[in-house]
């Protein structure tokens, strides 16, 4: 079952504006044409969301050349990875995509899970789809009020933020932390929901459908946000899979496939949810797309904590001693626990071999493929970003476009540069 | 039809190896000279319409050290692939996948950058092949197993950058 953003379709354009698709031609009349100017964006500007750097080439206001820059905020996460070990990586996987902090330790974590051959308790599961779904209602929100405010919608922005503030106490009541979790372990999660924070949760996701209402009502029919965004960036199907873009960039092109539903991890495929596949491929799509997502997002919630409220006081975290920390107050009275404890502190090792652990994050398939030689160091620990991938599809949407289209076109591929550049 | 089938059916004629993988994903091992010929026949023959990566594994100090893996995702079949083939030397190098899906040209790109592997016939609207994440005048190959961890000469780049800095300055000071 997919929803179509068909049926969100906006009423038939009265006005001659620039909304009819195709590439531009070059305004001849235009003062400026025939010199072209080189002009540097970034790498710190508000509109490239992060620290990118884009040269571009414009005759007049088309765009004819264009490369974006990356690796300004490079880390070296992944090498990062190979001299911490396997457990004391998690705690770098929150500042990849610092906005879904969440999402990058449940993806790490299935990759270790994979490589190990472990499994995640029931209750485990249902917490990190609730996870999983706040993170993405989360970035969403963020992808909304930053591409609102940057096509000068201010007021979504504190609309925007607002709602995720109250996500952000939500999380921090539960995670102590608003971001930067890390609470995500192999084998489950560290620690069970407490009661009355599941019910602020079910408050607050009860309560967002409204709030989407609200967003919708301010740009869905407004006539600068649809004339910024429709049949700007248009991705074809086939383009959006030969450029490797994957989640709701994917999507909106018309290709229906989401991992939650394709090759369901988690215990996905247990929840009711649609799809939104969208018909264009432009700027205007992806932001419906992602709108239903999230109204989608709100619905697994509302199904995670029932199955939640099913499953109280079921273990949240496997019981494997060779890779999942004993309880601390086992640790002070057992010497057992104590040996496990600090063999899992000290060298905890994975099996010979390799594994790629995929979960569909918002802003595309965020995959950790993890290679072992046994040993305590790991081999190798290669982080599949989606938005590396959407940063490389900007020169194939924007050349021959004009300027100002790149900023709606930054916004509605979604990317978060930590993620990038690793 | 299963995903190895297929693989099997649309590689006729090349050498294959069958590795085993820990998460049950499709893993076949061809010599390096024959990549870009199964990944050709990969993406037209076995519907394969995605590069999802390409990336390197170092097994150094064996030789050949590095393991080029490539995966690909079939959307139309609901599957993946993993190929992968070895290569070695100073100046390792391979054939480019970049034209046949242009989303493998930032992983090539990457590839380089981090393992200093070449990848023949490289073309992209930003040009040769080329860094991705590390500055364009750094001399090393930071995820190679023998570059240390701590960096080599980290502040490199820019004390240069300052000292030419710092010598404008003077210049441009010097009557004062």
């Amino acid at each position: 079952m997919s929803v179509s953003t068909q049926t969100f379709e906006y009423s038939p354009l009265s006005h001659g504006g620039l909304a009819g698709g195709g590439p531009l031609t070059v305004d001849g009349d235009d003062p400026l044409h025939g010199e072209p100017l080189q002009l540097n964006m970034g790498p710190q500007h508000p509109a490239t969301h992060g620290v990118l750097r884009i040269k571009v080439v414009l005759d007049g206001e088309t765009i004819q050349e264009i490369e974006p820059v990356v690796g300004y905020l490079h880390r070296g996460k992944e090498k990062t990875c190979e001299s911490l070990g396997w457990r004391k990586f998690f705690v770098h996987t929150d500042r990849l995509d610092y906005v879904q902090p969440l999402m990058n330790n449940i993806g790490y974590a299935m990759a270790l899970e994979k490589l190990g051959g472990i499994g995640v308790p029931e209750r485990g599961q249902i917490i990190r789809v609730l996870l999983c779904e706040l993170s993405r209602i989360g970035s969403h929100l963020i992808y909304l009020g930053t591409t609102a405010i940057d096509l000068g919608a201010i007021t979504m922005f504190f609309f925007c933020f607002k709602e995720r503030e109250t996500l952000y106490q939500l999380l921090d009541a539960y995670t102590g932390h608003r971001m930067n979790n890390t609470y995500v372990r192999i084998g489950g999660v560290y620690a069970d929901v407490d009661e009355r924070v599941q019910a602020e949760i079910e408050k607050w996701v009860d309560h967002l459908p409204s709030a989407i209402d609200e967003f919708e009502a301010m740009l869905t029919g407004n006539r600068i946000w649809h004339d910024r965004n429709y049949q700007i960036g248009v991705i074809t199907p086939a383009q959006a899979l030969a450029w490797s873009l994957t989640g709701p960039n994917l999507r909106a092109s018309g290709v229906e496939f989401d991992l939650r539903k394709s090759q369901p991890y988690s215990g996905y495929e247990q929840y009711e949810f649609e799809t939104a596949v969208g018909t264009r491929g432009d700027c205007f799509d992806r932001y419906l797309v992602r709108i239903e997502e999230m109204r989608q997002s709100a619905r697994i919630c509302k199904q995670a904590l029932a199955k939640l409220k099913q499953t109280a006081g079921g273990e949240f975290l496997a019981d494997d001693r060779r890779y999942v920390l004993p309880p601390k107050g086992r640790v002070h009275e057992s010497m057992e626990e104590l040996i496990h404890q600090f063999k899992i502190v000290t060298d905890m090792a994975l099996p010979r071999g390799e594994a790629y652990g995929a979960i569909e994050s918002s802003k595309g398939e965020l995959g950790f493929f993890v290679a072992s030689d046994g040993t305590s160091d790991p081999l190798r620990c290669h982080i599949r970003g989606p938005g590396l991938m959407n940063v490389q599809a900007i020169p194939m949407v924007s050349k021959g476009r004009l300027f100002s289209d790149m900023v709606s076109l930054i916004g509605s591929l979604d990317f978060v540069m930590g993620e990038v550049d690793r | 039809m299963s995903t190895l089938e297929r693989a099997r059916a649309a590689l006729a004629g090349l050498e294959l190896q069958e590795l085993p993988a820990r998460d049950g994903t499709v893993f076949l091992q061809v010599a390096a000279a024959d990549v870009r010929e199964a990944c050709r026949r990969l993406r037209d023959a076995a519907g394969f319409e995605s590069n999802t990566f390409v990336t390197a594994i170092d097994r150094y100090p064996a030789e050949p050290r590095f393991q080029v893996c490539y995966q690909l995702l079939s959307v139309q079949h609901n599957d993946r692939l993993r190929l992968c083939a070895w290569i070695g030397g100073e100046r390792p190098r391979i054939d480019t996948v970049a034209d046949l899906w242009p989303g493998a040209q930032y992983a090539e790109r990457e590839c380089y950058d981090m393992f200093g592997i070449q990848f023949l016939g490289h073309q992209s609207e930003a040009g040769e092949l080329k860094r991705l994440l590390m500055p364009e005048d750094y001399d090393h190959f930071p995820l190679r197993k023998d570059f240390p961890h701590q960096g080599i000469e980290p502040d490199k780049l820019y004390n240069e950058w300052f000292q030419r800095r710092f010598q404008r300055h003077e210049r441009e000071h010097a009557d004062v």
